[in-house]
Order: C-alpha cells, then sequence, then structure tokens
C-alpha cells in the first residue's frame, strides 16, 4: 500500500489526516451524533448554564448550544467544500485550457481574472453576497466568483512551463489527441498544486464564510452556522458571554485542524519547500 | 547601500575597505568619499528620479518607464471598469425595487402611479446600458448619485465614512509593525530554536482564529469586564480606537510576522551574508546594515496590500466594534439595499486598492535595481 507508507513515512502527516478525518465524520453524522435537536427551542430553558442535560448550556431560545455547533459542522464543512471543490475546478479547466491553447479567449479571461485579483476580493464578496440576499448558496457563490481567479492564474503559468517541455512536444509529434495530452500529461503535473492550495484554502474559505454569516450575508437563522451563532451570541454579550465563545472556539479549531493538515500535505506533496 | 568598494582576491566577493580597518588612509579616502556623498545628495535624488540609462541611452529607459506605466494604468483603467460594471449588473438583477423600498420607508399608502414617478426621478426606468454609461459619467465628475436611505450624495456618505477608516488603519498598522517586525525578524535569527518556536505556534494560532471572534473575545474582556474601553465608539475617539486596532494588528501581524520570518531569512542565505561572516563582521551588523535594507523591499509590497485592504473598511471588524468607518456604511447600505452608495463603496475600494497597487508597483520598481535591469532587456 503506497498510502500507508506515505503515513509511515510521515506522522504528523498521518495526526492531521486523522483528525481532519475525524471532523468529516462529525460533520457527516453530526444529527445523529448530537444530543439534542438542534432547532427544538424551550423557552423555559432559556441561557441555562452548562448542565449534565445541555453541556454547553443553551441559547435565546432555549436550544441546546452543543448540538448546534455539533451539526454546525456539517454547514460549515459542507459550504467550504462547495467553494472549494468549485474554485478549483473551474479554475483548473481554465487555466489550463488557457495556458494550452492561448488566443483571444485566454486573453480575456487573463484580463478577467487580472481583474479579480487586484482587488479585494472580500469586499466584493460582501457585495455579491449582501445584493443577492443572505443564504448559504449565495454565499458559496460570491467567494467563488471572487476566488477562481487564483487558481486560473497559477495553473496557467504551470501549464505555459510545462507546454515547453520536450515530452509534450514528442506526445504531440507522435500524434496523441489534444485531449489525451491535457489529461495524461498536464493534468497530472498540475494536480498536486491545485489539491495543496485548494487543502490549504479550506480554513481561510471557511473563516471567510462565518465572516459573512456573521455580517447577516450568509446563512440565515435558524441554521446552527458558526458565523450566525457568533452575531446571536454577540448580541447578548453582558448576559451570556459564553455563547459567543463556543462558536469561536468551533471555528477555531476546525480550522486550526485543516491549515496543519494543509501545511503538512504541501510537505508530503512537494518536498523541496521547508519551512 | 552601495559602499562595497573591491572585490576579494580569493572568493571575488565585493567586500568594503572600510570594515577592515584596513589604516588611515582607506579611512581617509572612504570619509572623501563619505563627504562627497553627502555634497553629492541632490544629484544622487536627481538618479532616483532619472536613473542612469541602461545601454541605449535615456531614450530608451524613458520610453521603457512611459510604457510600463501606461500599461499598469490601461490595466488600473480596466480593473475598475470591469469591477464596476459587475456590481451594476449586480445591483440590477438584485431582487427589491428600490423605489418601493424607498416609498414604503415614508410610510404612505403607494399607487401605482407613484411609484412609476419615483422610478423615473431615480432614473431607473431607463436602459440597462443608458443607466450604467450615465452613473460612470456622474462618477468621472465626482458625483455618484444620490443615497436612497441617508438622502445626501453617495460621496458625501463615503467621505464621511473614510475619515474614521483612515485612522484605523493607520493605527492598526502602526501596532502590526511593531509586533510583527521584532517577532518576525526575531524568529528568523533563531531558527529552529524556542523563539522561532514561540513566534511560529503564535502565529499560527492567530492565523486560525476568526478576526471578529478576537475582537469579541477583546471586547469583552477589556470593555466590558475590565471597562478599560469604550465597547462601542460612534465617533473617532482616542480610547476607542485601541482595541480594534489591536484587534486588526493581532490578526495582520499573524500573517506579517511569517513573512517577515521568510523574507528575512531568504537574506540571511545569501551568499552576501556568508562573504560578510567571512569578514569578521559582527552578526548584529550583518543584521542593520545588510540583511534588513534588503529585506525591506518585499515587505513594501506585502504592506501596500495590507494597507489597501485596510482602507477598503474591515468591514467585520468596524461592525463589532460599531466603529465609524466606510465599511460599516457599506454594511448598512446593504442591509437598507441602497445600490448606489454600495455600487460607489466597491468602485471607492478599487479605486483606493488598485492606485495604491500602482504607486507599489512603480516605488518598487524604482528603488530596487534588480527590477530596472530585467525591465530593459
Amino acid at each position: 500500500m503506497k498510502l500507508l507508507q506515505v503515513f509511515r513515512e510521515n506522522r504528523l502527516f498521518a495526526v492531521y489526516t486523522a483528525l481532519v478525518l475525524l471532523v468529516v465524520f462529525v460533520a457527516i453524522f453530526g444529527n445523529a451524533l448530537a444530543p439534542q435537536d438542534p432547532y427544538a427551542g424551550d423557552m423555559k430553558q432559556v441561557f441555562q448554564p452548562p448542565s449534565a442535560e445541555h453541556l454547553l448550556g443553551t441559547d435565546k431560545l432555549g436550544r441546546d448550544t452543543f448540538s448546534r455547533i455539533i451539526c454546525g459542522t456539517q454547514v460549515s464543512l459542507f459550504m467550504t467544500i462547495c467553494v472549494v471543490v468549485l474554485m478549483s475546478v473551474l479554475g483548473g479547466v481554465i487555466g489550463i485550457t488557457s495556458g494550452y491553447f492561448g488566443g483571444r479567449v485566454e486573453l480575456v479571461l487573463m484580463r478577467f481574472s487580472d481583474m479579480m485579483l487586484s482587488f479585494p476580493g472580500v469586499v466584493l464578496a460582501i457585495a455579491i453576497a449582501g445584493i443577492l440576499g443572505g443564504s448559504a448558496v449565495n454565499t458559496v457563490l460570491a467567494l467563488f466568483v471572487v476566488g477562481w481567479a487564483k487558481y486560473a492564474r497559477l495553473v496557467r503559468s504551470l501549464v505555459l512551463k510545462l507546454r515547453q517541455q520536450d515530452y509534450i512536444a514528442a506526445a504531440r509529434l507522435s500524434g496523441t489527441k489534444t485531449h489525451r495530452i491535457l489529461l495524461r500529461h498536464i493534468l497530472p503535473n498540475v494536480l498536486p498544486i491545485i489539491v495543496i492550495t485548494g487543502a490549504m484554502d479550506i480554513g481561510t474559505m471557511m473563516m471567510e464564510i462565518a465572516g459573512l454569516s456573521f455580517l447577516g450575508f450568509g446563512a440565515q437563522a435558524p441554521t446552527p452556522e458558526w458565523g450566525l451563532m457568533l452575531n446571536e451570541g454577540r448580541q447578548y454579550i453582558q448576559t451570556a458571554p459564553a455563547l459567543m465563545l463556543y462558536p469561536g472556539l468551533a471555528i477555531f479549531i476546525v480550522v486550526a485542524i485543516f491549515n496543519l493538515w494543509g501545511d503538512s500535505l504541501r510537505d508530503v506533496l512537494d518536498p523541496r519547500k521547508d519551512g | 547601500m552601495n559602499w562595497s568598494q573591491e572585490n576579494c582576491l580569493i572568493c571575488n566577493h565585493r567586500y568594503d575597505p572600510r570594515a577592515m580597518g584596513m589604516g588611515i588612509r582607506t579611512r581617509l579616502l572612504a570619509l572623501r568619499a563619505r563627504i562627497r556623498r553627502v555634497a553629492g545628495f541632490f544629484m544622487a535624488a536627481l538618479l532616483y528620479v532619472c536613473p542612469p540609462a541602461p545601454a541605449g541611452g535615456f531614450f530608451i529607459w524613458g520610453e521603457m518607464l512611459l510604457e510600463r506605466i501606461l500599461g499598469r494604468l490601461l490595466q488600473t483603467l480596466v480593473t475598475l471598469v470591469g469591477v464596476s460594471f459587475l456590481t451594476f449588473c449586480l445591483t440590477y438583477l438584485a431582487p427589491g425595487d428600490p423605489a418601493m423600498m424607498l416609498l414604503e420607508a415614508s410610510d404612505t399608502i403607494v399607487s401605482q402611479e407613484t411609484i412609476e414617478k419615483t422610478r423615473h426621478e431615480l432614473g431607473i426606468d431607463r436602459p440597462f446600458l443608458v443607466q450604467y454609461v450615465s452613473w460612470v459619467g456622474g462618477v468621472v465628475t465626482g458625483d455618484m448619485g444620490m443615497s436612497y436611505s441617508a438622502k445626501k450624495p453617495v460621496t458625501e456618505k463615503l467621505l464621511e465614512g473614510f475619515a474614521g477608516t483612515l485612522t484605523l488603519a493607520f493605527v492598526s498598522i502602526v501596532f502590526m509593525l511593531l509586533i510583527s517586525l521584532p517577532l518576525g525578524v526575531w524568529s528568523a535569527t533563531h531558527r529552529n530554536r524556542w523563539p522561532d518556536y514561540l513566534v511560529r505556534v503564535f502565529s499560527f494560532i492567530g492565523v486560525s482564529m476568526p478576526s471578529f471572534w478576537i475582537g469579541l473575545i477583546l471586547l469583552y474582556v477589556f470593555g466590558l469586564k475590565l471597562g478599560l474601553f469604550p465597547i462601542a465608539s460612534s465617533t473617532v475617539t482616542a480610547r476607542g480606537i485601541v482595541l480594534p486596532a489591536v484587534t486588526l494588528a493581532i490578526y495582520m501581524s499573524s500573517k506579517y510576522m511569517r513573512q517577515v520570518r521568510t523574507v528575512v531569512l531568504e537574506e540571511l542565505h545569501q551568499d552576501y551574508v556568508v562573504g560578510a561572516r567571512a569578514r569578521w563582521l559582527t552578526e548584529r551588523r550583518i543584521l542593520w546594515r545588510h540583511v534588513l535594507p534588503n529585506a525591506v523591499l518585499p515587505l513594501i509590497t506585502l504592506l501596500g496590500m495590507s494597507i489597501g485592504w485596510l482602507l477598503g473598511g474591515v468591514a467585520v471588524i468596524e461592525m463589532v466594534f460599531s466603529w465609524p468607518g466606510i465599511g460599516n456604511t457599506a454594511v448598512h447600505a446593504i442591509m437598507m439595499r441602497d445600490y448606489p452608495l454600495i455600487e460607489g463603496f466597491v468602485l471607492w475600494v478599487a479605486i483606493i486598492y488598485t492606485v495604491i497597487n500602482l504607486l507599489v508597483d512603480l516605488s518598487y520598481a524604482r528603488f530596487d535595481p534588480r527590477l530596472r535591469k530585467e525591465g530593459s532587456r
């Protein structure tokens, strides 16, 4: 098993991968793991302190904070994965085609991505998500519209270099079909970089999603989304400060796990760089 | 920094005879050179504005620079037009009719006729492109239209917010540099020893925490529990700026610290450092006189980007602390569906950001001779 060997050689990477899998597990089975229904309010039990029944207490509607945070993993992670996958797939496709074929389409696309890059994405994302109206789908859309340019640029610059290689020329001379060259020769060389960039972006995207939700332009109540929960907790900062502590802690832990994993993934896939 | 005068006979590194303490004659020569440098200050200033020409003479150089500036200006223009068009499209496609909003806000019973009349007054009954062109025409003359919600010109509204944002940006940049420069350099010079690990752990924690959460915690501890700072400041005050600026500084410096570390490490691995060590220069001197001046250049670009980012208004932080900045204005504008204000805000950020990038690029090319050489190929 090649994978097992990779894990044996990179113990840290194995540990981080296990942690990531744990987060994914919580995200998938969150609804079953949560001790209580994250949507079920109980107006007789608002702002309860932590107890055996409510591990982290309850919020303004008497909902169990612990269950909401567990279920929030699913929402946050799903949105993040959507953004990152969309960005890397579209960025990759645009980067490869424009790098390999060139031409007028490339010029327009690259001007467009230049435009996106020479502009703080968060501002545009706020504007897009805000104007289209706050919802989880619009948040994903906004971050994706803003973020694909980075991938396209990166992939294109790699493909431009690869195109000069002798084996590409050899493949072309021997009559290999273009789509086969792209899939068999270009893509495998570009993929690790896309994966590394994507993995390292997960943490950032998760925080941006939380930020948009915090502003009220992301997921809407009563979804158990961490940024939204922080926003709700913020209003009760004097009476129930714990409510804004836990969701932030959840974001911090998950983002930290993904950042560590992304860094070690880079070290595994691209061992040239040292810290 | 150009005071190395000779090449080492053994390893061919350029070195400075003064540093060797080679006796009175050399020192006198060096002194004379220094006097000449001081006297030639204005000459040097002139050379900065118009550096010596590469092969081909002044004409080529001027043309090259002009070409680059024009190219960048064109790119900036494309960005501005593109971004403004995109935003305009969005507000055009967005759900909700501004005329309805405006009339509903005034609590009167509206007839279809009134709606049509308001739509006509707002100019939103015209075709899309006509609206866009007339808006751009207004922007060029400094008129970004009227804000629906505030009933004030958008330009005025933006300038109001910009004062707060500018102050906040300036203070937090100062805090950020105070935190990240010493720590970044410290961690680079003590690579793989405990200061390095400490700094890296701190920066890792900072990178993984959402900035608004840091803000909320600081707000709770220092604002509510200790009562040292106000929890909300609707005007620009000295005490009110501390918490948002510190929050931003912590958030930014956790990234900047790493970059300082990387840049300084890169410079420490250069050959000239080996040469300097071979010449028995003290580590401190190498750091202050050789490594840091070289490390400043790459950091300028990063600094320029973060200034642009800050001036765009850090909406989340401004909202947490109710700071009267441009980001706060924008968030309220979006909630009120105040389209002219949103468009104005996005265009404003685009202008600030691209102009700062342009300035950084040009200054970078100006202060780094290597880039000039590359450009003249």
